[in-house]
């Protein structure tokens, strides 16, 4: 079977056994990260490409002149969307590596494959609270992956992170905040940490509407339906939004096979506005 | 000068995003056939909001937009293309079939093919004559039978939402492909892997129920 990206024009395209092949070599480290970044986007869940995956975790020749992982960190997010548990103790590892990226990608794939076990070394990285979480000097990014972290513990359902995570509605960075108000909801379901999202749908940044619209729909609101439909901000990433939204819908409702609620039919309604 | 070409003038030279949006929107609210040619120029300069507002603009006009726009069509800007081709789907006239047929399956942008998609459900039927309408009808069936199994989760979606559009056109009048549709939602029901297109799936059946009732 051979994939080709969609947006590509005259892109690579590979076999998975290349891909694989790629993957296990060490000649040519580019063909490696290429192929790790390929077999998690199309998704190849073959055993043989989890423990090549978790191998590449572990190989320390690939740096960057700044001490980064550029490997490390193509594997740990493919292997978040593999779905394989078998990489969470790896990816566990993955938490205390020294490039931020590698920790950031560790904990959104270990928020991903939903093995709540990873949730202690995830609290360990909001320890200090938002006292720590400031910019490191001369970096573009804080202390810790402060988003991913609080992104992961709210869909592992670790209760026993809220009182950490809570302090971080007060972050400086709006971005901060919003992680914080996501997992809140998901952790208590108060729809005060709803609203709130809901409320920086008007807000002024595009790049930050966007990833309300991500948070919105990960914890699946369905208060905050017409608020996605009419936040500035491109349909698709509406549509994105709302199909979580009624995909939570459908599943909490109580059989799936008999009557849509009023709710989903509503939902559906505004995603076919956006077509 | 002229009410309407001072409106048009005012989009092409408004010489900030904000400026260009606003005149824009003017101009598209005006309803001006001569602010054609502007409003689908608009759609290549590559600013999305004043893309949108050009397409409810040109959709607002109606009839006299789909030449222009398929004009359009032969330039080889992809961006304002892919534009046009909203405008197009939006506008549903059966002039503009070949066009919408042809991005739906095949246009690399998603977000082209699932507008093409929903449009070919609307498509006003009655614009061409009788002895038209199966023909073109059963390209449109074949088409978004085949666009319902895109890689794309919103593609598939849009299909089904075209599908939908077109039983309801054909219930009285094309039995075969009325049946045709039911047994492709029925199909896809145990194909579709995706939750949010398989409950758009389940919405059609349902909405359908009275026609189906009707045609017995």
């Amino acid at each position: 079977m051979t994939f080709v990206t969609e947006q590509s024009s005259g892109g690579e395209s590979l076999t998975i056994e290349q891909a694989l092949a790629n993957l296990k070599q060490r000649d040519d480290l580019s063909l490696c990260y290429y192929a790790a970044w390929w077999l998690g986007k199309f998704r190849i869940r073959d055993a043989a490409v989890i423990d090549a995956l978790i191998m590449a975790l572990e190989e320390e020749a690939d740096r960057t002149e700044v001490g980064g992982y550029p490997l490390k960190r193509n594997a740990a997010r493919a292997l978040g969307k593999l779905g394989d548990r078998k990489a969470v103790v790896p990816l566990i590892n993955c938490l205390d590596c020294s490039d931020f990226y590698v920790r950031e990608a560790a904990a959104q794939s270990l928020g991903m494959l939903g093995d709540p076990v990873c949730s202690p070394q995830l609290m360990e990285l909001l320890e200090g609270g938002i006292e720590a979480a400031k910019p490191v000097p001369g970096s573009p990014h804080l202390a810790q992956p402060y988003n991913a972290v609080i992104e992961a513990l709210g869909s592992l359902g670790a209760k026993e992170a809220i009182a950490l995570i809570e302090p971080f509605l007060e972050h400086d960075q709006e971005r901060i905040q919003y992680a914080a108000a996501r997992a809140m909801y998901q952790l208590t379901e108060n729809p005060a940490y709803g609203d709130r999202l809901v409320q920086a749908l008007k807000g002024k940044k595009l790049q930050l509407r966007r990833a309300v619209l991500a948070d919105l729909g990960a914890i699946g609101y369905l208060k905050a339906a017409d608020a996605i439909a009419q936040t500035l901000a491109e349909n698709s990433l509406k549509l994105i939004s709302l199909k979580g939204v009624l995909e939570h819908e459908v599943k909490n409702s109580a059989s799936e096979s008999v009557q849509l609620s009023e709710g989903a039919i509503h939902v559906i309604k505004l995603m076919d506005d956006l077509l | 000068m002229t009410n309407d070409q001072n409106l048009i003038q005012a989009v092409e030279q408004a010489d900030s995003s904000p400026r260009l949006l606003a005149a824009v929107r003017t101009l598209a609210n005006a309803k001006i056939e001569a602010g054609i040619p502007t409003l689908i120029a608009v759609l290549s300069y590559n600013n999305p909001g004043a893309a949108v507002a050009a397409v409810d603009g040109l959709v607002q006009l109606g009839d006299v937009a789909v030449e222009p726009l398929l004009n359009l069509l032969d330039e080889y800007n992809y961006g304002g293309r892919a534009w046009a081709i909203r405008a197009l789907a939006q506008l549903a006239d059966p002039r503009a079939l070949d066009t919408l047929l042809n991005a739906a399956e095949t246009d690399f942008a998603l977000s082209v093919r699932r507008a093409a998609a929903k449009g070919l459900g609307d498509i006003q039927w009655s614009k061409l004559s009788p002895e038209e309408i199966p023909s073109a009808q059963g390209r449109v069936l074949k088409t978004l039978q085949v666009t319902s199994y895109d890689p794309e989760w919103v593609v598939r979606y849009a299909s089904v939402v075209g599908l939908q559009g077109l039983a309801t056109a054909v219930a009285e009048t094309q039995p075969d492909y009325w049946q045709q549709i039911i047994a492709h939602f029925e199909q896809l029901m145990k194909d579709e892997s995706d939750l949010a297109v398989r409950t758009r799936v389940q919405f059609a059946l349902a909405q359908l129920q009275p026609e189906m009732a009707k045609a017995g």
